[in-house]
């Protein structure tokens, strides 16, 4: 954009002096206001519930339960469903980078300034959404683990172990050998990999889940992707289709019992 | 009585050491109100006037605002804290328990530390919600935005490195739990995806450089320190500095 017609865009957004108030009284004390609530809310609050400390710290005791601090017990929540590689790096990265690009992947001009759902519906309830599924897995993490991670209600007895259920978590590719009758051997060996062809088809799940993802608003809402455009597109539904994958693992784990939708020798999903 | 308060507001203001301080008279009149602005380098940080939208608590929540007191607050008392404690693994726990006990206020101040402290990840969270849902990131405050969020992970990673600290078992072991993750990184840690393969030991990998060991100890707690009450906080100054002279450039994106 030339540097004029910047400047010309900021001018415009200014209003006329009727439009404003001044600083000072008006927004300055309401700053005061807000400060001084806040400081005495934070000392009423350090007086009833003083900071923690528990026993020096030493490595030959760990405690049952291990707790991240809480804005992190949503991540360690996901390490019930994924492996630490993604639970704790590649998906909290990738919140962040989904983030980053937001304001460039929405390219509606309307509500800039105002609260409004009806204007920007998609761009809500996807925000919301995730946002959503944060804060029930911090409350989970913080209200609903107990020993051994398991599932405590707020009322059950949180000094005595649950029993282990004899669930047994099953791979994926091990469900679909079954139950076609495939066989076990590899077809075929790449250094350390070597698929079965339960295990390519696995593979081919996984990639299909984005595929059709991705195939599915291009044929039938043209004009959202025509919005979009291609790059745009394509960055929005990778990280929509990503965060939507979370809670749909989390779901075939607790319905399925499947632990692992794709094995390969290097990292599991 | 107004004469009388006249004259002592005139014995105060009429002179050099006064004018030296002050470049502007009460701000009682639209100009001095003006004034203050100008003059006052903090005050600086926001603009004469402001659209009425702006102004609506139900509009900002005054969360962005909130996130920067509880900031400032978390300095102060960390200034406090930083004098009774020492990043040594022999007496950090003792330095903790003798602010509980012994120091005046010591408790007080720790407490304030560590509530501030919630109330800021909170608040940022929150002040994140309240731009996504007016969005307020929309041309031509994207790149706030980016900022926003690079400011939001240092505020999780300044609240990580100050849990350590205490080196009690919570501290210990809810940073184990962190530095657990980081070992299976990709590429980068040794237990992470094709970590091993590219040659990532417990003794090289990302973990290592964190903790400046293999687990969590003197090393870590130094490294934890120096980046809770120097590193961090400088970087988000600097990221601050630029948030907030994006947005009175920008302005508010209120409605009128």
């Amino acid at each position: 954009m030339e540097i004029s017609a910047l400047i010309k865009k900021t001018a415009a957004e200014t209003r006329s002096p009727e439009d404003t108030a001044l600083v000072w009284p008006n927004l300055v004390y309401i700053e005061l206001i807000s400060i001084l609530l806040a400081t005495a809310v934070l000392l009423f609050l350090s007086l009833v519930s003083p900071a923690p400390l528990e026993e020096l710290a030493s490595a030959d005791t760990t405690p049952n339960p291990t707790k991240a601090p809480w804005y992190f017990l949503g991540l360690q929540e996901l390490l019930v469903y994924f492996d630490p590689w993604l639970a704790g790096v590649v998906l909290p990265s990738m919140i962040i980078v989904g983030l980053i690009v937001i304001p460039y992947v929405d390219p509606n001009p309307n509500g800039k300034g105002y609260y409004t759902f009806s204007e920007r519906k998609f761009s809500v309830l996807g925000f919301t959404f995730g946002l959503a599924l944060w804060y029930i897995l911090i409350v989970i993490g913080v209200w609903f683990r107990g020993l051994d991670w398991s599932w405590y209600w707020p009322w059950s007895d949180s000094s005595i172990h649950m029993s282990v259920t004899a669930v047994k978590l099953v791979d994926l590719e091990l469900i679909i050998q079954n139950m076609f009758g495939l066989s076990a051997d590899p077809v075929m060996t790449l250094g350390r990999y070597a698929p079965t062809v339960s295990n390519i088809i696995t593979v081919l799940l996984f990639l299909g889940y984005y595929a059709v993802g991705f195939t599915i608003p291009f044929l039938l809402l043209r004009n959202f992707f025509n919005q979009l455009g291609m790059i745009r597109y394509n960055l929005v539904m990778f990280f929509f289709l990503s965060m939507c994958g979370v809670p749909l693992k989390m779901f075939l784990r607790l319905i399925f019992n499947i632990k692992y939708l794709l094995v390969t020798p290097w990292f599991k999903i | 009585m107004k004469e009388i308060i006249a004259k002592i507001v005139k014995l105060i203001t009429d002179n050099q050491v006064y004018r030296s301080v002050f470049r502007h008279g009460f701000p009682t009149t639209d100009a001095n109100r003006a004034l203050v602005m100008f003059s006052n380098v903090i005050l600086h940080l926001h603009p004469v006037r402001v659209r009425r939208g702006a102004l609506k608590i139900r509009f900002t929540w005054c969360l962005g605002g909130l996130t920067f007191f509880f900031f400032i607050m978390l300095a102060i008392t960390g200034v406090f804290l930083m004098f009774y404690y020492v990043p040594d693994t022999r007496r950090a726990y003792n330095d903790i328990k003798d602010l509980g006990t012994v120091i005046y206020f010591g408790s007080l101040f720790r407490n304030m530390h560590r509530w501030a402290a919630h109330a800021m990840v909170l608040s940022v969270w929150m002040h994140m919600t309240r731009v996504f849902l007016t969005g307020s990131y929309k041309p031509p405050r994207e790149f706030n935005w980016v900022v926003g969020v690079l400011l939001l992970v240092l505020t999780l990673v300044l609240s990580w490195t100050g849990y350590l600290l205490p080196w009690d078992q919570l501290a210990l072991w809810a940073v184990t739990v962190g530095s657990k993750m980081a070992e299976a990184t990709p590429l980068l840690g040794n237990a992470g995806p094709f970590g091993q393969e590219i040659g990532m030991t417990p003794a090289n990998d990302v973990r290592f450089v964190l903790l400046g060991g293999t687990v969590v100890g003197q090393s870590a707690l130094l490294r934890f320190y120096v980046l809770h009450c120097l590193g961090l906080p400088l970087v988000s100054a600097v990221l601050m500095a630029v948030h907030f002279w994006r947005i009175r450039k920008d302005g508010f994106s209120g409605p009128l």
